[in-house]
């Protein structure tokens, strides 16, 4: 199996004596979306800005689709575009100039960028900024540049770190449908992201880190069918006064016309809705509690 | 020029000419106040106290005439010097040198980037004061051309690469500032750019050939005038032998990642 990712034994100790990270070990397959979380100053930052070669690492290896960053550095960043966390273009540049410089570092001349930058701005909505200083642009639109710029040079392997954060609804779900198509073309992902709405909604593969140290690295499916216990949440057909018994469930009506309902693994819903049904309660939709990888984050952090 | 499969060529002009624009761009901050400033110079200097000045200690040469190599070499100096510290010191602000970083661009080309930024601007604002200078001096001719361009190149290389040293260590505006004010500007200003170091007494004479700006400064004498106060060859071999070890370091700097990596 091809790796778009490989680390091995990855460490890092910063000058102060802080141990970011205490020898990490990770595969990312290729063409994979993948989520990296974990709390903050777990270590995720470190880690992609050591594949990056923004931060020198203290021992271990790197390996972008194969290529060592300690023997061919050139070769792998060539295939690795990176999103960072915070803005990190010339504010007072257009739109337009910095992509094509950033293709130009990239040793792409500008003949052959400008089509390239057109259509990725054109794509990214930026098209009508492009000649517009940076630093008027507004927080999302400076995001959509980000995004554009690292992918310039058609990188092989893209890692954005919290891309979304501070980004508005109708954008953020603007980006997951552009990240999803560009993965879906073939290029591998890595995100690390607050909204674990959006590692659940994005990525087939998720790794959590913590205090530097791995402490799941396994699909999104996988981790999902860890959780003992589900909830639901269940729009009534009429207002209840009082919240019903149904032995073998946790209900709590969390207004006269909605129902939470904690399921454990081995019942059947379909038994709860038997139940209900019974007592003339009647559910006219349902939903899953949209925080089901947020529990089980907080539950798997909490364990350290 | 092709390494790993990367156009290097392309990659070097893309940093170079960013650099170009970005000081370009702000020509009124860049290149409109040293003209400003030696107009000045000129004036009081050349056209006002120059008269009262003999041209025995002055080699023989008009004050206002003795005076051109020394402005221009100062602007050169300078703006070199700011062009590159305050560049790159604004890239590791603005956390834009994460472009270069993450890029796979190699660090002699990042360095080499930067050099010809603060080149383009030295030999840009040396001619700029030059042409001033003719307002006052109209007959001004020049001795040595060629002698005279390979040290006006030389020396902005040199103080470029000074001001990309100085970039890397600095870690506020305050660092950018300290090496121009407190050092570069009191060493140019004894570094004979006013006036001959034959007209001091004996003990100062010998602590100005401490002074390296004067070996600067009067090279270039020699190219414009043809007339110096020190050795050519010595002062042309140690311009070079400084550009070579200060490239060495930027370089190891580069590649340790001081001051640009965590």
């Amino acid at each position: 199996m091809s790796f778009a990712l490989e680390i091995k034994n990855l460490k890092k100790v910063y000058a102060g004596g802080t141990e970011a990270l205490k020898g990490i070990s990770l595969n990312v397959k290729e063409g994979d979306f993948y989520a990296l979380l974990g709390p903050n100053g777990a270590g995720k930052s470190s880690t992609i800005g050591i594949i990056g070669t923004l931060v020198t690492k203290t021992s271990g290896s790197v390996k972008i689709f194969d290529v060592d960053i300690d023997e061919n550095v050139a070769i792998a960043k060539s295939m690795l575009g990176v999103v960072s966390q915070e803005i990190n273009f010339s504010q007072f540049e257009k739109v337009h100039d910095i992509v094509i410089t950033q293709a130009g570092f990239y040793g792409i001349k500008k003949s052959i960028a400008e089509p390239k930058v057109e259509e990725m701005l054109k794509r990214l909505g930026l098209w009508d900024k492009r000649n517009d200083q940076a630093r008027t642009l507004s927080g999302g639109y400076k995001r959509r540049l980000m995004i554009a710029k690292a992918l310039i040079h058609e990188p092989k392997l893209l890692i954005l770190d919290e891309p979304t954060a501070g980004v508005d609804i109708e954008l953020r779900r603007e980006m997951w449908s552009f990240l999803k198509e560009i993965n879906e073309k073939g290029t591998t992902i890595i995100l690390t992201t607050h909204y674990l709405e959006e590692a659940e909604q994005l990525c087939r593969n998720i790794g959590i880190i913590d205090y530097g140290e791995i402490v799941a690295d396994t699909s999104m499916k996988d981790l999902l069918s860890r959780l003992d216990v589900q909830g639901f949440i269940m729009d009534l057909d009429k207002p209840l006064e009082k919240e019903p018994t149904v032995e073998g469930f946790e209900l709590k009506l969390e207004d006269p016309s909605t129902l939470f309902a904690a399921v454990n693994k081995d019942k059947s819903i379909n038994s709860l809705f038997g139940e209900l049904n019974k007592l003339g309660i009647k559910v006219k939709s349902m939903r899953n509690e949209s925080n089901r990888l947020e529990e089980l984050f907080i539950e798997m952090i909490k364990k350290k | 020029m092709k390494h790993n499969n990367i156009n290097i060529s392309v990659t070097l002009w893309t940093l170079a000419s960013k650099e170009v624009r970005r000081f370009m761009r702000i020509w009124v901050q860049t290149l409109v106040p040293p003209a400003v400033t030696m107009s000045l110079y000129f004036v009081i200097f050349g056209s006002l106290i120059g008269p009262n000045i003999k041209p025995e200690v002055t080699d023989g040469f008009d004050y206002v005439q003795y005076m051109i190599p020394g402005l221009i070499m100062m602007t050169v100096i300078t703006n070199s010097y700011a062009n590159v510290v305050s560049s790159f010191y604004s890239v590791k602000f603005q956390k834009s040198i994460e472009e270069l970083l993450i890029s796979p661009m190699p660090n002699w080309t990042i360095l080499l980037g930067f050099i010809i930024g603060g080149v383009c601007r030295g030999v840009l604002v040396g001619i700029i004061v030059f042409c001033v200078s003719l307002f006052f001096y109209p007959d001004f001719e020049i001795a040595n051309p060629l002698l005279t361009i390979t040290v006006l190149l030389l020396t902005s290389i040199l103080f470029s690469l000074m001001g990309f040293i100085n970039a890397v260590y600095a870690d506020s505006f305050d660092d950018i500032s300290v090496i121009p004010t407190f050092v570069l500007t009191p060493l140019i200003y004894l570094g004979g750019v006013f006036y001959s170091i034959n007209m001091l007494p004996d003990f100062w004479r010998s602590v100005s050939q401490a002074n390296p700006m004067l070996y600067v400064v009067n090279t270039f004498r020699e190219g414009m005038l043809g007339t110096s106060d020190v050795s050519i060859t010595f002062s042309l071999s140690m311009i070079v032998l400084f550009i070579v070890c200060f490239s060495a370091l930027s370089l190891y700097l580069l590649k340790r990642g001081t001051g640009i990596r965590e």
